[in-house]
């Protein structure tokens, strides 16, 4: 399932399911959901990876991660420009490697740990999260963004579901940052649009 | 894993893929709208921040119900954005939420989640 599926947060909640017997339709319907925030991520790197060949872009597109996107959109405002392998390292060798050596260690050792949330392992996806969000808040307009998506997130997942609340947050905290004037100093300002 | 849970996960995929490829394999996405590309460049920071804030505050019982949460793990996330903005150091912060939950729940501070 870590090859295939390559979504953390996916499997998680797949793995409770089967457990809890609901059933396959189910499972794939917030499956779907879960990751829908993927379009928009991938909406986002399309314009760095506008001159890359079709394939080459299919292959991308299946190691594209929370993760992998963080790190590799970062790199290319940092760089103001596209950085194909430091796409792939962000992707690959950053999060595709060691997730699956890390299910098969897993496997092989998991049931030795009598305890994993004794040891505090389950606040690494929020912490990874917000420090990889650190990096893309390069002024106002991306706090506004970070903090209203967070908040619309919240409040829709506490109604509905965390899935819909994750994918409405990613929509409305935009919006919310659009319409924070730009300041033509911002940092990283002129880093942000894709060089050919 | 089972034979069966192989064909979960290709199902599984076959509903992550297309999120994930669409817009990339899409013609004419570098003819979008000014505003469009200024949206896309702000999705990153919700959606993460979306992300963790779900984590961290809302706890979703086995009857599927959502409630609010505070609880040590707050702090934790505060500690590791406030490293990673002052130090700009990922692996520290990561290591000083998992030192501050872990401790927090050793001393019984904290709950255990189930």
């Amino acid at each position: 399932m870590s090859v295939i599926v390559f979504a953390g947060a996916a499997q998680f909640a797949a793995v409770g399911y089967v457990a809890s017997g609901l059933p396959w339709p189910g499972i794939i319907l917030l499956t779907f959901l879960l990751n829908a925030r993927h379009l928009l991520y991938s909406a986002a790197l399309a314009p760095w990876f506008r001159d890359l060949p079709f394939a080459r872009r299919a292959v991308m597109a299946h190691v594209l991660t929370d993760e992998a996107f963080a790190l590799s959109i970062s790199h290319f405002r940092r760089l103001g420009r596209t950085d194909e392998w430091g796409y792939w390292v962000a992707a690959v060798a950053v999060t595709f490697i060691p997730w699956n050596l890390a299910t098969i260690a897993g496997v092989a050792l998991g049931a030795q740990i009598p305890d994993p949330a004794r040891l505090g392992i389950d606040i690494i996806f929020p912490a990874a999260m917000i420090g990889l969000a650190v990096g893309l808040i390069t002024g106002r307009r991306e706090l506004v963004a970070a903090i209203v998506g967070a908040g619309v997130a919240v409040a829709v997942a506490l109604v509905s579901s965390p899935s819909i609340g994750i994918v409405l947050g990613g929509l409305v905290g935009p919006l919310a940052g659009l319409l924070v004037p730009k300041a033509t100093t911002e940092a990283g300002d002129l880093a942000t649009e894709p060089q050919p | 894993m089972t034979t069966d849970l192989v064909l979960l996960a290709v199902l599984m995929f076959a509903v992550t893929y297309p999120s994930r490829a669409l817009a990339l394999l899409a013609p004419g996405i570098d003819r979008l709208p000014k505003v469009v590309l200024d949206y896309l460049q702000l999705v990153g920071p919700a959606v993460l921040t979306a992300l963790a804030a779900v984590s961290v505050m809302v706890v979703v019982s086995d009857d599927d119900v959502a409630s609010f949460h505070i609880g040590i793990e707050w702090v934790a996330v505060f500690v590791c954005l406030a490293i990673v903005a002052r130090k700009g150091n990922l692996l520290l912060g990561l290591v000083a939420a998992v030192g501050i939950v872990a401790i927090a729940r050793a001393i019984g501070l904290a709950a255990i989640p189930a």
